[in-house]
């Protein structure tokens, strides 16, 4: 079925006029329309604009033009501006906003001729691990819909595994593409700090910030990487620096590729959790990988820290949302007070103002010394831990979650169980650091995800091992039963 | 109030003349509809983020060494958090505790005569903020954000002045010096040069400062004198009155010509500065401050020492004549025109009967309806005795009225002094003749009718008889003159 062929299998015969892309976009929407529903994987489609995107894309296929998207179905992440479509945040403060612009990321995949079908259900401003904080309620995991999808990119991983587009957007701060790309059993990759532009995206926490997407394998995010990755000038944290061809560099060999095991990453860990971590190993040693274990002594501060950093970034960055210029404005302010108490009282959800009394009082006089500057050394300290590893190995591996899906529910109201959902995927954010989650096996029946992280700039090298693993497995290959 | 020393500081904000905002492509000029110059970056909306313009960096750096200050490798920006209107992301960028020049000072000439140096803490980069409109707006506030994002230089001083006469002497010398500089039009009516005054007493003697209060956005010189001297003498009447002032922001109302509470310290806001994630650190390299070096012009200190030394002037005369570039170039464009041994007729022209006119019909010297080139005319003619320098006010006059020549001026009007011998002593002889009494007494030792003969020959000539001949040739005919 068309729904289960690969980015680079459909463009050829996108190419070679098999199928055209108003086909293609007609059988995805119509699977979105069938399952869709039991998902709640998106907040706005945008059935319309896609044909008619569709049609252009085929018109420039009919010209004999190529290209590895050119009329490939997309879904983005609701966090993107795409210009004169509603672009929500997963919040009640956006639930009005149609956004005036597209995000660079945007305007770039659509510039390689790609077609949106909609805009993916996310947490409220990416912040969650469940998807449960969207103001459109809760995503479901197709591999079992009492379970979550993991956030805050739920929409766009669980709309990937269950085959409604060939690839969706999303964006990571603290494992955001990778934990639910790990939860969901798909390919989810975070790129480099700086490699992709964050203008257009909405910010959560600006340093932490980064685009990146899911697929159903390495090959394809390669492809997709290679037309969202690069200098844009409005973004002045964007690094100018050359793109290499990551769809070229998939086939080099992995003879002698050092792999490092954190050690930390392994203490504790849930032992079929484990297992899975073990078997890929001996995949890696098969294709001629050497493995060796690293330490990164100060990987068990990540969660604090980030829980500093990100909430204070947080704090800041939202202020902007005051109901005087747009977004969710109260009935009737009576005064400008009121307008602003209200406004925001009533626009944004629990866990948003959670994070932002929290990053408001480390920021605080008096509090910011013992928090966000001593977050900031902590950072700093991490970072050092991952340069030093990386001057004895290539990549390290772990597991992308200490747990398969959970229970929708489950976690919610216990904020501190759910931030731990995150602790082996926030250290590559708190570094700037490129990884990747694939699937590795199951745990009752539920997909569970091997991450890799490379050194800045190393998506190339980590692609590959990425590629390589799934040359010699087909766990990114199984589909969640009712959406084959 | 002889017992009671006076301590100010000046915070002076200086914006900046580039053609776009610090952080977007919008224009700054002023005076245009609301809001039709702010684009989505200055508006806050979701998704954007700021770019740097380089050219406000230039010119901070520009101020910074022409204050010989220390040029900072490295600055950062910071975000000033606080919710207002007119403040569309919520958070001000500001730079706080790395700001790009430190550490510089001033030479300010006082009313005596004396040189006193002013210390200048730091200068750094900010944004403004918009606009709250009330005006012809019934139960709701207008906001113009035209204003929101244009670049600031925040020039702050040591508190080294003494006076309120010494802080307007001080702000009048960053004012020439940033338009020596070109880095800002100085345009106080415009609010494109404004300043805060910090202002405290403490009793003659005593070393540690008094408790200070701010006075907010002083936009005139005069209002800068006035709210001070205000400020001071409330001070020092709570003080002798037994009460005690506290820390806070004052404003001051020129039309009742006092200043009044604004908040309290303790109502003060916290604002929350953190490094903005948005925008890098700011790097300088010695190349660049050596491009900035290269566009320094000639600095007004450097200039009034030059005048006074290669054109013999006083002290006094050097420093007007330096205070604007525009004045500086105008006189050394005559005296280039007339010659340097003619400096001091240069100098009083300019500073005389020019800037009488410019001031009178409110007009800028690069506007002067006599230009260096005709004004060089018409002193060439006094130099050469053609009109006398009374006559040659008449021919300014006419010249600034006509905008015609000297020349076609002394012409038309038969203004050309007599020089011709032979035509003096005919109107001498006349006059000696018509007044055979005056000529008695004189004879008989009343040598102050001597002026009565020259008025009455300068009356006949219509005040064109050259003076020194006329003293030469009357005195001739006058004195003893009967032997001759």
């Amino acid at each position: 079925m068309l729904h289960n062929l690969f980015i680079g299998e459909l463009a050829e015969r996108l190419t070679k006029r098999q199928i055209s892309s108003v086909e293609l976009t007609r059988h995805f929407l119509s699977r979105i329309e069938r399952l869709n529903p039991g998902l709640n994987a998106f907040i706005t489609l945008t059935p319309e604009q896609a044909l008619r995107d569709a049609a252009a894309a085929d018109a420039r296929l009919a010209t004999g033009e190529t290209g590895p998207l050119l009329g490939i179905p997309l879904i983005h992440k609701d966090i993107f501006c795409t210009d004169g479509v509603k672009t929500s945040c997963g919040s009640r403060m956006l639930d009005n906003f149609v956004a005036p612009y597209d995000a660079t990321v945007v305007a770039r995949l659509k510039g390689a001729g790609t077609v949106m079908l909609g805009k993916s259900n996310m947490d409220e401003f990416a912040m969650g691990s469940s998807n449960e904080t969207s103001y459109y309620g809760p995503v479901k995991n197709p591999w079992d819909t009492t379970k979550v999808p993991g956030g805050s990119s739920g929409g766009s991983a669980a709309a990937t595994a269950a085959r409604l587009a060939p690839f969706a957007t999303g964006t990571d701060t603290g494992g955001s593409i990778r934990q639910p790309a790990a939860l969901t059993g798909v390919t989810g990759l975070k790129p480099t700090y700086g490699r992709v532009s964050r203008f257009g995206m909405i910010a959560f926490a600006s340093s932490l910030d980064q685009a990146g997407v899911f697929t159903r394998s390495a090959g394809d995010a390669a492809a997709v990487l290679q037309v969202m990755a690069g200098f844009d000038a409005r973004d002045s944290t964007c690094v100018d620096a050359p793109v290499p061809d990551y769809s070229k560099a998939l086939g080099a060999p992995l003879k002698g590729l050092k792999i490092g095991l954190l050690r930390e990453f392994f203490e504790g860990l849930e032992p079929r959790n484990a297992a899975l971590i073990e078997d890929a190993l001996t995949i890696y040693t098969g294709l001629g990988a050497e493995t060796r274990e690293v330490s990164l002594p100060h990987l068990p501060l990540s969660v604090p820290t980030y829980y500093v950093v990100a909430p204070a970034e947080c704090s800041s960055n939202l202020s902007r949302f005051d109901g005087v210029r747009f977004g969710y404005r109260c009935k009737d302010p009576k005064d400008l007070m009121d307008l602003y108490e209200r406004s925001r009282g009533e626009g944004f959800g629990a866990e948003v103002k959670r994070r932002i009394m929290t990053g408001t009082y480390v920021l605080s006089a008096g509090y910011f010394d013992a928090y966000y500057l001593k977050a900031q050394k902590a950072r700093r300290m991490i970072t050092d831990d991952f340069r030093a590893a990386f001057e004895k190995v290539d990549l390290v591996i772990g597991p992308t979650t200490p747990t398969p899906a959970f229970d929708i529910g489950a976690k919610i109201n216990d904020p501190v169980l759910m931030y731990l959902n995150d602790i082996y995927t926030i250290g590559a954010n708190l570094a700037g650091l490129p990884g990747v989650s694939i699937p590795c096996g199951f745990v009752d029946g539920l997909p569970m995800g091997l991450q890799l992280v490379g050194p800045h700039f190393a998506e190339a090298k980590l692609l590959n091992a990425a590629h390589q693993y799934q040359q010699a497995t087909d766990w990114h290959r199984h589909a969640p039963r009712g959406y084959e | 109030m002889s017992n009671w020393e006076v301590v100010i500081g000046l915070e002076i904000h200086a914006q900046l003349a580039t053609k776009s905002k610090i952080f977007s492509g919008s224009p700054t000029a002023y005076g245009a509809p609301p809001n039709t110059q702010a684009d989505l970056v200055d508006l806050g909306f979701p998704g954007v983020l700021p770019v740097l313009n380089q050219r406000a960096v230039q010119m901070a750096v520009k101020f910074g060494l022409a204050i010989d200050a220390t040029v900072a490798r490295r600055s950062v920006f910071a975000r000033k958090n606080y919710f207002y209107p007119d403040l569309p992301k919520g958070y001000q960028i500001s730079q706080y505790e790395l700001p790009i020049v430190a550490r510089g000072s001033l030479k300010v000439m006082l009313d005596d005569g004396a040189v006193k140096t002013i210390g200048i803490t730091r200068a750094h980069l900010e944004e403004d903020a918009g606009k709250s409109l009330h005006e012809g707006l019934a139960n709701v506030t207008g906001i113009d954000l035209n204003r929101a994002g244009t670049p600031l230089l925040e020039i702050v001083s040591e508190p080294d002045m003494r006076s309120a006469k010494e802080a307007v002497a001080y702000m009048k010398k960053i004012h020439t010096l940033v338009r020596y500089l070109e880095i800002c039009d100085g345009n106080m009516q415009e609010g494109s040069f404004r300043c805060d005054a910090n202002v405290s007493v403490r009793p003659k003697g005593q070393e540690k400062f008094g408790t200070r209060a701010e006075i907010k956005n002083l936009n005139s010189f005069r209002f800068v004198e006035k709210a001070i001297q205000y400020e001071v003498a409330r001070q020092v009447e709570l003080i002798e009155s037994g009460g005690k002032v506290v820390q806070e922001t004052r404003l001051y109302d020129s039309d009742k010509d006092e200043t009044r509470s604004m908040r309290s310290k303790e109502e003060a806001n916290d604002y929350r500065y953190f490094p903005d994630p948005d925008l890098l650190p700011v790097e300088i390299d010695e190349p660049f401050i050596a491009a900035v070096r290269a566009t320094l012009p000639e600095l007004p200190d450097q200039k009034a020492a030059r005048f006074a030394k290669d054109f013999a002037l006083s002290a006094y005369d050097a420093g007007v004549l330096s205070a604007s570039r525009e004045l500086g170039a105008y006189f050394e464009a005559v005296i280039t025109g007339i010659g340097a041994s003619h400096a001091k007729l240069a100098a009083n022209w300019v500073m005389g009967e020019l800037s009488s006119a410019l001031n009178r019909d409110n007009v800028d010297i690069e506007n002067s309806k006599v230009d260096p080139a005709q004004l060089t005319g018409l002193l060439r003619r006094i130099v050469d005795e053609t009109i006398s320098g009374k006559i040659a006010k008449e021919v300014f006059e006419a010249m600034w009225s006509e905008g015609k020549p000297a020349d076609a001026i002394i012409e038309a009007k038969g203004l050309r002094q007599i020089t011709d011998a032979g035509a003096i002593e005919g109107v001498i002889d006349s006059v000696i003749a018509a007044n055979p009494k005056q000529l008695a007494d004189y004879r008989s030792g009343k040598d102050k009718l001597f002026g009565f003969f020259v008025g009455q020959v300068m009356k006949a000539t219509g005040g064109k008889a050259n003076p020194a001949q006329l003293n030469e040739l009357l005195k001739t005919k006058l004195g003893g003159g009967g032997d001759a």
